[in-house]
């Protein structure tokens, strides 16, 4: 039984990261207090820096000689990461980043959010770019991404994040963190490790030539359309058949899990259609699963922002409907029971 | 015939974006000839920084990063974090050290970091056109300080060297310059012992160096170099702040 800040910090060690910068925020303080506990007993690297600034660049420093590096933070110190993230993608650099979400915007309040989803999955900093984004909905998913995370950002040269909420970070579950088979990854031939026996290599991302930068994003797209076609995951929950679809993730895709348990118990067909991956986001097989229901709920601890990915998803079709929730506050069963009943009533659904 | 002087193998054989009588091409020459006589080009890993120097991947003939504008002592702390074998220095300019990166440099400093930080200090903006920097001069005019700089409203000139000096973590610290024969002996001599404690890991080491910009000083290099003993040193006075040679307190 961990809960899911220090079971991610405990995977991130047993995926073979010995880096982890990181400056206090709630609600995420339990990685951090673990890793300082942690990291000297493995022969690893905590610093408690100075800024989420300072953090993220010594991240980038750590990727930069070829280490495995992770950072976490909450949503304010996330906001002040994205030129280090930037950075990151623009110098194709892998590392792994961690928001426990919580409410805004501003200081806002520490309470559980997924009020980055926008940040999150469009780049967030400045510059065409686009950092793969796992979003788990349990303590051992959280720490089944953690290996991932590692093994994409390794695999694809990019910055990983991944995107949880308090409730995810503070919730104590039963977990496995085991070893997990190596994986198939390219040698980090471009780290800066001394140049013996060969030339030197250069990390930059400032590209001056005529064309050049053009290039190199061209470069940079295309690698973003491999990730696009490889990394989309996804989980259908009794979506075959399903009247009324209700789409989440992370946190309130539980609590819809709930609510699909209560309906479907009740006779009638309701399914859950949980995105893993925010960004690539599974329009495709959203689509697929919606194609056939009357009314598709989109559930959302934010004011409306996976909404629009599932509008892009359905052609803004009108059965989209919203319960979105901001402000740092839990969705209730009860709230989406409530809109259930209402598209229930509504498309005069029948129990089977 | 004996060949006695010939440009230094950590530095490539290419022509530099500086303008004539700057004095980051002499900085340069200095590193990579320190670097060379310690026999650690193939386990160096230099961080450029955002200002004038932002090219110096392409100058120096080893490996190099670039860094986010003042954010070089966070990389070198992940560098050398990551790999404590490899000697790691971070190449600032002073609004990427003293502006922008004050907080970096500060508590990469106060951490002891086994790091070194070469801090070219010309009391100015470069790259960006001749903007005032933290270290302009009182009085001083630039694109940003028309009227020339005063301390009521834009501040004094930050002193860096003395500020970390503070920190018992810090194990060396001189300011030198380069204005004439003399002092560019001094200023690599001091680059030298900078980086030999680093490999000696002795902890954090910091040279500045005064360097000239007749450009945006809207001087010629002559007068420039003049300059730096005429005013410059009256406000950044020259000389080691700092050599502790003991090992005692570091990690």
């Amino acid at each position: 039984m961990m809960c899911g800040n220090e079971a991610l910090a405990e995977a991130a060690i047993m995926a073979g990261c010995r880096c982890y910068f990181g400056y206090p925020i709630t609600p995420q303080n339990e990685v951090t207090s673990y890793m300082s506990r942690r990291m000297p007993e493995v022969g690893g690297q905590f610093v408690q820096s100075e800024s989420e600034v300072a953090a993220i660049n010594m991240v980038f420093g750590a990727a930069v000689v070829g280490a495995r590096a992770i950072t976490s933070s909450s949503s304010p110190g996330i906001s002040l990461m994205q030129e280090g993230i930037s950075y990151l993608a623009g110098n194709e650099l892998p590392a792994v980043i961690v928001n426990i979400m919580r409410g805004g915007p501003g200081l806002g309040n520490i309470g559980p959010s997924q009020a980055d989803y926008f940040q999150a999955t469009r780049g967030g900093g400045h510059g065409d770019y686009h950092t793969p984004v796992l979003a788990p909905a349990s303590v051992q998913e959280l720490v089944d991404h953690v290996f991932l995370a590692f093994d994409i950002a390794d695999r694809y040269r990019n910055p990983v994040l991944i995107l949880g909420d308090g409730v995810l970070g503070q919730i104590v579950e039963p977990v496995e963190i085991g070893p997990r088979e190596e994986s198939d990854l390219p040698n980090k031939e471009w780290a800066l490790t001394g140049c013996r026996g060969r030339g030197p290599n250069k990390i930059r991302s400032l590209v001056l030539g005529e064309n050049e930068l053009l290039k190199h994003n061209h470069a940079l797209q295309a690698k973003y359309r491999m990730i696009e076609q490889k990394e989309i995951r996804y989980e259908n929950v009794e979506t075959a058949g399903a009247e009324i679809l209700l789409v989440a993730y992370g946190t309130p895709s539980r609590t819809c899990r709930a609510v699909l348990k209560k309906f479907r118990s009740e006779g009638y067909r309701i399914g859950l259609f949980r995105p893993i991956t925010l960004w690539p986001f599974p329009y495709e097989a959203l689509a697929g699963a919606a194609r056939a229901t009357r009314a598709v709920l989109v559930v959302e601890m934010s004011a409306g922002q996976l909404v629009q990915d599932v509008r892009l998803a359905l052609h803004d079709d009108q059965k989209v409907v919203l319960l979105g929730k901001p402000g740092g506050e839990v969705i209730q069963t009860s709230e989406v029971e409530a809109e259930v009943e209402k598209l229930v009533a509504l498309h005069n659904l029948k129990r089977r | 015939m004996k060949k006695i002087f010939s440009r230094p193998n950590s530095l490539k054989d290419v022509e530099t974006h500086y303008c004539g009588g700057c004095g980051h091409g002499i900085v340069h020459r200095l590193i990579a000839e320190a670097v060379d006589e310690l026999d650690i080009r193939e386990r160096i890993v230099g961080i450029a920084p955002v200002g004038c120097a932002v090219l110096a991947y392409d100058y120096f003939n080893f490996d190099v990063t670039e860094a986010a504008h003042g954010r070089a002592p966070a990389v070198a702390t992940g560098i050398k974090r990551a790999r404590p074998d490899l000697i790691v220095f971070a190449y600032q300019g002073d609004g990427d050290l003293a502006a922008i990166g004050m907080a970096e440099i500060i508590h990469a400093a106060n951490r002891g970091e086994n790091i070194t930080v070469f801090f070219v200090n010309n009391a100015v903006y470069g790259m960006t056109g001749g903007q005032m920097a933290p270290t302009t001069m009182i009085g001083q005019k630039t694109e940003t300080s028309p009227r020339g700089r005063s301390i009521q409203g834009e501040g004094s000139p930050i002193r860096v060297a003395e500020l970390i000096a503070q920190f018992d973590s810090v194990k060396f610290i001189e300011r030198c310059t380069i204005n004439k024969p003399k002092n560019v002996t001094g200023a690599k001599a001091a680059i030298k012992t900078a980086l030999k404690m680093q490999v000696e890991g002795k902890g954090f080491s910091f040279v500045e160096i005064l360097s000239p910009c007749p450009t945006y000083w809207g001087l010629e290099p002559r007068v420039a170099m003049k300059m730096i003993e005429d005013r410059m040193t009256e406000v950044f006075p020259l000389g080691q702040l700092k050599h502790v040679t003991d090992t005692a307190g570091n990690k």
